[in-house]
C-alpha cells in the first residue's frame, strides 16, 4: 500500500531550505536528512537535493548504494604571506590582527601569519603602508556534488584533517547550493555554536531531532535558545522514542514547541542503520510517520 | 600525572557515558567537560558550583545609525558578509556573522563603528562526589569553542597541581574541528570510543588521522559492540593495522540510558553488569602508564 494510494493529498509545490539540526550527537539527524530526502522526493515528486554540511564528519554518503561525482571541487582559504623585502616591520598589522595570527621580531627581520590562527578578514592588507602582503590559497577541504541512484543531487563538504575553519567551509558549500525550485534539506552538525549557525541561518526551516534521554533535552534546551534567538521557525521530531523518560515531551508542550513526529527506537533499525541501510525495507509504519513530519513542514506556509 | 582525553568523532557514540563510568572509577583525579558546545558530563556529576568565571569569545562590531554616511565602505570591506542595509537603506551587523576582526571600526571614515565585548559564556570550577569538575556553557551561537576549551583545561591543570591529582579526565567534543584540536593538543593519552556503526567507523578513523599528527598514544574501546558484529570486526582489524590496543568491548546495554536518567554512571547504578564489570578493566587497563598490548 502506497500513501499516495491511501489518499493522503499530493503535496503543493514548493521552495524551501530545511536544516536538521541537534544540540547532541547521535541523536538521529543523519537518519532523519537522509531519509526525509527519500521521502520528499516520492511523495511529492519535486526536485529535492541533500546538503551534508557537517563538514568535520560527514556521513550522509555512506547512506547510498551508488554515488556519481558529477563535480569536485578544491575550496581554499587565502592566507596572507609577508613579504619581508618589502615590510618595514612597523607592526601595524599586529597592532590589527583581532586573532594575534601576526608575529613580527624586527630584529631578526621576522614576519609571519600563523595559518590556524589566521580567520582570512583581510585586515592585515587594509594595515599594510608597504602592500607587503600578498595572499595565498590553503586548502580548506572538498565540496563534491553527487548523483545518487535515483539521479537526485547530494552535495558533501569534507573538510581536510586539520583544519579548524570549518565554518569557513559550511559557508563555501552553500554558495554550491542553488535554491531555486528545490526542496533543499541540510544535514547539520552537531553542537550549537558557529558551525550551526552557519547551516541553519538561510534555512526557512530547521527540524531538531532529540532523544528522550537527560542528554537529549539538555542539548534540545539550549539548541532552542538559539533558533529562538536567531528567530528561525522550527519543530521538534523525538527518535528512538520509547528509552528515557518523558520529561522532553513535558518540555514541549510548556514551551509550546510543535512536535513533528516520534520515531520509536527499535535494535532492528540501528542495526540497519549500523550497516548503512537505512533506505532498504522501510516498515509501513516509519513511512506514515516521515509522511505526516512532511505533510506538518510544507502545510506551515 | 597523566592527562587523558576521550574523543570519538562521531557524536553520540558514547564519551560522556565512558567520562563518566571512568569518573566513578578513578581516584584522584580532576575532571573536564571539554564539550563547551553541549556540556552533558554535569547532568551525572551534578557538580556544586565553586567559581563561576567570565569568558569574552571575543566583539561585535555595532553601526551609530545618526553618524553613519552610508558611504558603504564597511560593507565592501566585510569578508564575512556581516553588514547588510536595514529597511532605512542604513547598513547593520548582523551580530551572528560577526566574527569581530573589526576593520569595519577601523576603515569607517565617520568613526560610526564600535566593537561591543561579548561575554556570554560562563565556565566554572565545581566540586563532584568524584573530585573536582572544570566545566563550561557556552552562550548559543557563540565563536571561539577552542579557546574555551584551552582556557578551561588550563584551569583544569592548574588544580591538578595543586591537589597533587594523579589524573586528569578530559570529556571531549565530537568532530574534529577547531575544538577537538584544542582538546587534543598537549594531552597525554586519547582514549578513541568507536560504535561499530560504518559512521561511527568512518568518523573514527578521520579523528585518528587528527589524532596521529600530534604524536599522542591513542586506545580504543568499542562501544555497543554487540551491535554489528561484521563492522565490529572490521573495527578490530583496523585497530590491529594501525597499532592501536583495544582495551575494551562494552555491549549494547539499555541501563546506560536508566543510569543516566537517575543520574548515575552505569558503574554506581549497574556495578555487576557486564558493561560496569567492562568499564572496571577498561580503566585498569587505561590508568596503567606501560604499553597495554
Amino acid at each position: 500500500m502506497r500513501l499516495i494510494e491511501i489518499g493522503a493529498p499530493a503535496l503543493k509545490n514548493n521552495t524551501m531550505q530545511i536544516a536538521v539540526a541537534s544540540g547532541k550527537g547521535g541523536t538521529g539527524k543523519t537518519t532523519l536528512a537522509v531519509s526525509l530526502f527519500h521521502f520528499w522526493k516520492k511523495f511529492s515528486n519535486e526536485k529535492v537535493q541533500l546538503v551534508d554540511c557537517d563538514v568535520e564528519e560527514p556521513n550522509d554518503a555512506l547512506f547510498f548504494k551508488s554515488l556519481k561525482a558529477l563535480e569536485q571541487k578544491q575550496v581554499h582559504q587565502y592566507i596572507p604571506e609577508i613579504d619581508t623585502s618589502v615590510c618595514t616591520f612597523c607592526k601595524k598589522c599586529v597592532e590589527w590582527c583581532e586573532f594575534n595570527a601576526i608575529t613580527i621580531v624586527a630584529s631578526q627581520r621576522f614576519a609571519e601569519v600563523d595559518s590556524s590562527l589566521c580567520h582570512s578578514c583581510g585586515a592585515c592588507l587594509v594595515a599594510c603602508p608597504e602592500n607587503a602582503f600578498t595572499e595565498k590559497p590553503h586548502p580548506l577541504g572538498i565540496i563534491t556534488r553527487y548523483n545518487t541512484e535515483n539521479g537526485d543531487e547530494f552535495t558533501e563538504g569534507r573538510l581536510k584533517v586539520g583544519s579548524a575553519m570549518q565554518t569557513m567551509l559550511i559557508k563555501e558549500l552553500k554558495k554550491e547550493v542553488k535554491k531555486n525550485g528545490n526542496i533543499t534539506i541540510l544535514d547539520s552538525p552537531p553542537g550549537t555554536s558557529c558551525p550551526v549557525v552557519e547551516t541553519v541561518s538561510d534555512a526557512d526551516f530547521v527540524i531538531l531531532v532529540t532523544e528522550p534521554t537527560p542528554f537529549g533535552l539538555h542539548d534540545l534546551k539550549i539548541t532552542v535558545e538559539l533558533l529562538q534567538e536567531l528567530k528561525k521557525p522550527f519543530g521538534v521530531v523525538v527518535n528512538k522514542a520509547g528509552i528515557g523518560n518523558s520529561d522532553v515531551y513535558e518540555f514541549l508542550k510548556e514551551n509550546e514547541i510543535e512536535l513533528l513526529g516520534e520515531i520509536p527506537f527499535s535494535k532492528e533499525f540501528a542495526q540497519k542503520y549500523s550497516s548503512g541501510e537505512l533506505l532498504k525495507n522501510i516498515p509501513e509504519n516509519l513511512e506514515i510517520i516521515y509522511w505526516r513530519i512532511i505533510e506538518k513542514i510544507t502545510c506551515r506556509k | 600525572m597523566q592527562e587523558i582525553t576521550i574523543l570519538s568523532g562521531k557524536g553520540g557514540a558514547g564519551k560522556t557515558s565512558v567520562a563518566a563510568a571512568i569518573a566513578s572509577l578513578a581516584k584522584n583525579a580532576v575532571f573536564c567537560d571539554n564539550d563547551v558546545d553541549a556540556a552533558d558530563l554535569h547532568l551525572i556529576l551534578h557538580p556544586e558550583i565553586q567559581e563561576e568565571h567570565d569568558f569574552s569569545s571575543g566583539s561585535k562590531a555595532e553601526i551609530n545609525p545618526e553618524k553613519c554616511s552610508v558611504c558603504g565602505l564597511c560593507e565592501e570591506h566585510c569578508r564575512f558578509n556581516a553588514i547588510h542595509p536595514n529597511k532605512e537603506g542604513i547598513p547593520e551587523v548582523n551580530p551572528f556573522q560577526c566574527e569581530g576582526c573589526r576593520l569595519c571600526e577601523r576603515i569607517c571614515p565617520e568613526q560610526a563603528i564600535i566593537s561591543v565585548q561579548f561575554n556570554n559564556n560562563k565556565w566554572f570550577v565545581s566540586e563532584t562526589r568524584f573530585g573536582p569538575l572544570v566545566h563550561a556553557r557556552m552562550g548559543a551561537g557563540e565563536e571561539n569553542s577552542g579557546r574555551l576549551v584551552t582556557e578551561i583545561r588550563k584551569k583544569t591543570r592548574e588544580l591538578a597541581g595543586e591537589t597533587s591529582a594523579e589524573f586528569i579526565i578530559n570529556d571531549g567534543p565530537p568532530g574534529i574541528g577547531c575544538p577537538v584540536i584544542a582538546s587534543v593538543t598537549g594531552t597525554g593519552k586519547v582514549l578513541l570510543v568507536i560504535e561499530p556503526t560504518l559512521s561511527g567507523l568512518h568518523d573514527a578513523k578521520r579523528l585518528l588521522e587528527l589524532v596521529e599528527s600530534f604524536r599522542v598514544p591513542v586506545f580504543a574501546v568499542i562501544n555497543k559492540y554487540d551491535i554489528n558484529p561484521e563492522i565490529t570486526a572490521q573495527t578490530e582489524q583496523f585497530l590491529q593495522k594501525k597499532s592501536i590496543p583495544l582495551i575494551g568491548k562494552i555491549p549494547f546495554d539499555t541501563r546506560l540510558v536508566d543510569a543516566m536518567v537517575a543520574g548515575k554512571s552505569l558503574v554506581e547504578f549497574a556495578p555487576d553488569s557486564e558493561a560496569g564489570q567492562e568499564f572496571k578493566s577498561i580503566w585498569g587497563k587505561l590508568k596503567k602508564n606501560h604499553d597495554l598490548r
